[in-house]
């Protein structure tokens, strides 16, 4: 499946990331601008990401939320970061878990300053698995619970859904 | 492949059902006749034809009555489907890939051949009656949508497909079609 997907340099990936919030946090001065706008960015990556997901992993159905968060984990982080999540701490419901990177091509060569403790660097990544499923119907809410940049031992991503929004019929019956 | 034998009916050999003259095709194997691709929220990304010689209503009309269609057809699948125990009633939405689906529909005129995908969306091929398995080829393009229009950062998704890459490679695809 990985054979025919274009590869590119992690680094310079990483690098440009690097870039994009450095001028972020240049032209927001405030952390918690960057934080909201990185999550923007992330979700409109998302929402175009989800189709090139689907038509090259030939996943045809996303309806169960179990599944959908392994599929994930194992398919949707190889494919476009190249390492793996693993998915734990299911709540009783089954309706949020927990995404768990060990490693995390982003921050390759980032230490946090002082000046910035309330960057929440990865922001975009949130952003990305949000969007894209949305555009699935689900309606979720990501959030970070541990993050190596700031001394935990991993990164760990919580996404808890909120609801699955059926397809309506568009238009009204008088047009 | 007898039915694009030539341009001159002669060629073409008798047969008893009364499936329409195959159409005339501008090269081999031109095959896909009208292309359809809409969202999750029924709005008609694209819409392109190569063979369509009737039109009978206006296209906004078309395209919402196309919608309609695979919207009731859809929900009406996965209904009467008697293998799945787990039904909601006729007519209560389904989330994309939820319950059955239909690949396909034939008349004796045409064959309407239909892909979701979970992302919600959808595209409808309509060919000539006697054309194989077209999933494939939706699949394709698919492939070609994600790649010519999902990844042009001018594209905001949502809004009518005016990507000319795309409408190049489609119709470069769609005359390979059998």
């Amino acid at each position: 499946l990985f054979a025919s997907v274009d590869r590119v340099n992690a680094e310079l990936f990483t690098l440009t990331y690097g870039a994009v919030v450095r001028q972020l946090l240049t032209d927001l001065e405030e952390v918690e601008e960057v934080n909201k706008q990185l999550d923007q960015m992330g979700y409109n990556i998302g929402t175009r990401l989800i189709d090139e997901f689907l038509a090259k992993s030939n996943v045809s159905r996303c309806v169960d939320f179990k599944e959908t968060a392994d599929v994930i984990a194992k398919l949707g982080f190889k494919m476009f970061l190249g390492v793996t999540a693993t998915v734990t701490n299911w709540d009783a419901e089954g309706t949020s878990c927990s995404f768990i990177l060990e490693d995390n091509p982003l921050v390759d060569f980032v230490e946090l300053p002082d000046t910035c403790q309330g960057l929440q660097y990865c922001n975009v990544l949130s952003g990305v698995i949000r969007g894209a499923l949305e555009m699935v119907s689900m309606k979720t809410e990501v959030t970070w619970v541990r993050d190596m940049l700031r001394g935990d031992d991993a990164y760990e991503m919580r996404v808890k859904l909120i609801k699955q929004v059926p397809e309506e019929y568009p238009y009204k019956d008088d047009d | 492949m007898q039915f694009f034998g030539g341009s001159s009916l002669t060629s073409v050999a008798p047969e008893a059902s009364p499936a329409p003259a195959a159409p005339p095709g501008t090269g081999t194997g031109a095959n896909a006749q009208v292309l359809y691709v809409f969202n999750r929220n029924g709005v008609c990304l694209l819409y392109r034809e190569w063979h369509r010689p009737l039109r009978t209503l206006d296209p906004t009309q078309d395209h919402k009555l196309m919608f309609g269609l695979l919207f009731s057809l859809r929900s009406f699948t996965a209904k009467i489907d008697p293998t799945a125990a787990e039904k909601g009633n006729l007519g209560v939405p389904l989330l994309p890939g939820q319950g059955c689906s239909f690949y396909s529909f034939k008349t004796n005129t045409y064959k309407l051949n239909f892909m979701e995908s979970p992302s919600g969306i959808k595209l409808i091929l309509i060919t000539h009656p006697r054309t194989g398995d077209q999933r494939d080829s939706l699949k394709h393009i698919y492939n070609l949508y994600v790649e010519y229009v999902v990844k042009n950062p001018l594209y905001a998704p949502g809004t009518p497909i005016k990507c000319e890459l795309f409408n190049k490679h489609l119709d470069q695809y769609v005359r390979t079609l059998i």
